[in-house]
């Protein structure tokens, strides 16, 4: 009888109680910055007012009034949408061909599309600006946003995807040649109806990725396409940080992903656990 | 219509010849089972014929013509996967009307035929699950459903009876025989187990490394057997070989004798051996012997069955003595001497 391993009452108290613990480390920045907005840039660097500080909603009305939030978030809004598509466009019959029609390079390729997420950014940053803005003229263009966010997240949709496709069976790809399935029948009528959540689940992780970029969002942006992160940055005045509106465009820049991350949680989770009937 | 030719058709993986080039004519209406040990090559030969593989070399002919560069659909064939391959996010009915579907036969026909395979195969209460909802029967059901309603040249079956237990095993292999002397098309069917082969097929091909040893019908595998590997194939429990001076009172390399044909006496005989396990099946007796002085290679084991009212006990010498007709002889080669 006493055999049967039972929890203890230490580990029943003590994992929630880290869990809890390591999840309020993590959030503390967030929380801190939402409060920080509700401060003036005085109070903002006071450490008497922490906490405790007369709430004023400033920051806020300053945030539409001088730099149109509006703007910056529609183009955030365009170009991960955009870039999303059209990595899922690529990326989703590049997934099927490896899964279903490996060759011996396979693995090599897959292998060669992770490492180019090896490679600093930094690295390319001069051929990068030289070449969109003196060559070909794409500075500051959805466009060449929509491009760069798509190619720099492919090599994780196609491997997300290609996990995805390989845990449908393929005998099931088979029987709907046998039964006269044309290759593109095969992706829309078997491929993505049962790998829908995983579809789903790689497109809403790409679309935050997208969403948070910044590295070259604000390196290859000035106005036209310039997106949230691009607005944070340029909240960094010559003449020092100010702390209250800079929270103010942060939490308003982040507000929107943590709040879809929030309704598609149940998505993110289960696209992991995703299996087909075997 | 449904008959299958084959032309020195080959199959390599890379450098891997996995089928060299054989030939096989296939009747319309037969009932044919590839058979052979696991990696024999058999599934292979049948994708090679569904046109899910591509050939190395050779030629498929169906009905006279010539299919080798045909896709799989257009070769108006029919296949049952080991797993099923259902559709798991259709509806039993929409799996059933897929091919049709695909074809764009009209919604009318359609029902029809999806009402009229449903019915045949005790499918009617189910048509609105989803595949995840049958069990393992009623779902290889679903996978045959879909087939029938293409009405196909030919059925191509892989292995399907693998993923079932033993019981509905039994019932799904009279269910698949009734609908092919109801259809009276061409099936073809693969399986490890010669069991099912032997009790379906019209026509039984062997295979072993991707060579047919032998084809033809069940009875005469089982008292022709071309060479030594059909003769140990075929048949349950497995024919005794025995090799040596034994063999050579025959002037033969091996001879064989199945333990069915192996009279057994407790005080004379041809051989002498001690009993080691009886294995009672009620009707029969298998008795495996031991210590025969016989070469009958590893284990030193020679089977022998008997009909059930025999009572012998482990530890009990018997005496064996082969029914000299029964008696099969094979070459250096392994091959059949008459």
């Amino acid at each position: 009888m006493a055999i049967v391993a039972q929890t203890s009452r230490f580990s029943r108290i003590a994992w929630p109680t880290l869990a809890w613990v390591v999840g309020l480390i993590f959030f503390f920045p967030i929380f801190y910055m939402v409060l920080t907005s509700f401060k003036t840039d005085a109070d903002a660097v006071n450490p008497d007012m922490l906490f405790s500080f007369t709430p004023t909603l400033e920051n806020y009305a300053n945030m539409t009034d001088n730099y149109d939030y509006w703007r910056f978030a529609t183009n955030s809004v365009i170009v991960s949408v955009f870039a999303t598509l059209f990595a899922l466009v690529v990326g989703v019959p590049c997934a099927y061909a490896m899964a279903f029609n490996p060759s011996r390079a396979t693995k090599d390729v897959l292998m060669w599309m992770l490492s180019t997420k090896m490679l600093p950014a930094a690295a390319v940053l001069y051929p990068m600006t030289f070449l969109t803005k003196n060559v070909f003229g794409l500075f500051d263009t959805h466009f060449l946003v929509i491009l760069v966010l798509c190619l720099i997240n492919l090599p994780i949709v196609v491997w997300m995807l290609f996990t995805y496709f390989k845990d449908i069976p393929k005998d099931i790809i088979e029987a709907g040649k046998m039964d006269g399935l044309t290759t593109w029948g095969e992706v829309k009528e078997i491929l993505i109806p049962l790998a829908w959540g995983g579809i789903v689940s790689t497109a809403l992780l790409t679309f935050i990725f997208c969403w948070n970029e910044a590295y070259w969002t604000v390196r290859l942006t000035t106005i036209d396409a310039a997106t949230l992160s691009k607005l944070i940055e340029g909240n960094r005045a010559p003449e020092g940080l100010f702390f209250g509106r800079l929270s103010a465009v942060s939490t308003a820049a982040v507000g929107p992903i943590i709040v879809l991350g929030w309704f598609c949680q149940k998505q993110l989770v289960s696209g992991v656990a995703f299996g087909a009937v075997k | 219509m449904g008959s299958i030719v084959l032309k020195d058709v080959n199959k390599k993986f890379g450098e891997t010849e996995v089928i060299p080039p054989l030939d096989l004519e296939i009747n319309d209406g037969e009932f044919v089972v590839f058979v052979g040990p696991s990696g024999c090559g058999k599934s292979t030969l049948l994708r090679l014929i569904a046109g899910l593989e591509d050939l190395t070399g050779g030629q498929v002919n169906i009905d006279g013509k010539d299919v080798t560069e045909v896709s799989p659909a257009k070769r108006g064939l029919s296949m049952v996967f080991q797993s099923y391959a259902l559709y798991p996010h259709m509806t039993v009915r929409k799996n059933i009307a897929f091919p049709m579907r695909m074809a764009g036969i009209d919604q009318a026909t359609q029902d029809a035929k999806i009402d009229a395979a449903a019915k045949s195969l005790n499918l009617t209460d189910y048509l609105d699950r989803k595949p995840g909802q049958l069990s393992g029967g009623q779902r290889q059901r679903v996978a045959i459903g879909r087939a029938i309603v293409r009405e196909p040249s030919a059925f191509l079956f892989d292995e399907p009876l693998s993923n079932l237990d033993a019981a509905l095993r039994v019932g799904m292999r009279l269910e698949i025989m009734e609908l092919h002397k109801k259809l009276n098309t061409t099936m073809i069917y693969v399986t490890h187990d010669q069991v099912e082969a032997m009790t379906m097929a019209d026509k039984i091909v062997v295979l072993q490394a991707g060579v047919i040893e032998q084809v033809g019908s069940p009875l005469e595998l089982y008292h022709k057997p071309r060479n030594k590997f059909v003769a140990g194939f075929i048949g349950s429990p497995k024919m005794n070989q025995i090799e040596g001076a034994e063999a050579a009172k025959h002037n033969a390399k091996t001879i064989g004798i199945r333990p069915e044909h192996v009279d057994v006496s407790k005080t004379e005989g041809t051989w002498k051996g001690v009993v080691g396990v009886a294995e009672h099946l009620g009707s029969d007796t298998f008795i495996h012997v031991h210590e025969t002085g016989l070469d009958v290679g590893e284990g030193d084991l020679f089977t022998v069955r008997i009909s059930g009212n025999i009572e012998v006990s482990h530890g009990d010498t018997v005496y064996l003595t082969p029914q000299m007709d029964k008696l099969h002889k094979f070459d250096a080669q392994g091959l059949r001497i008459e």
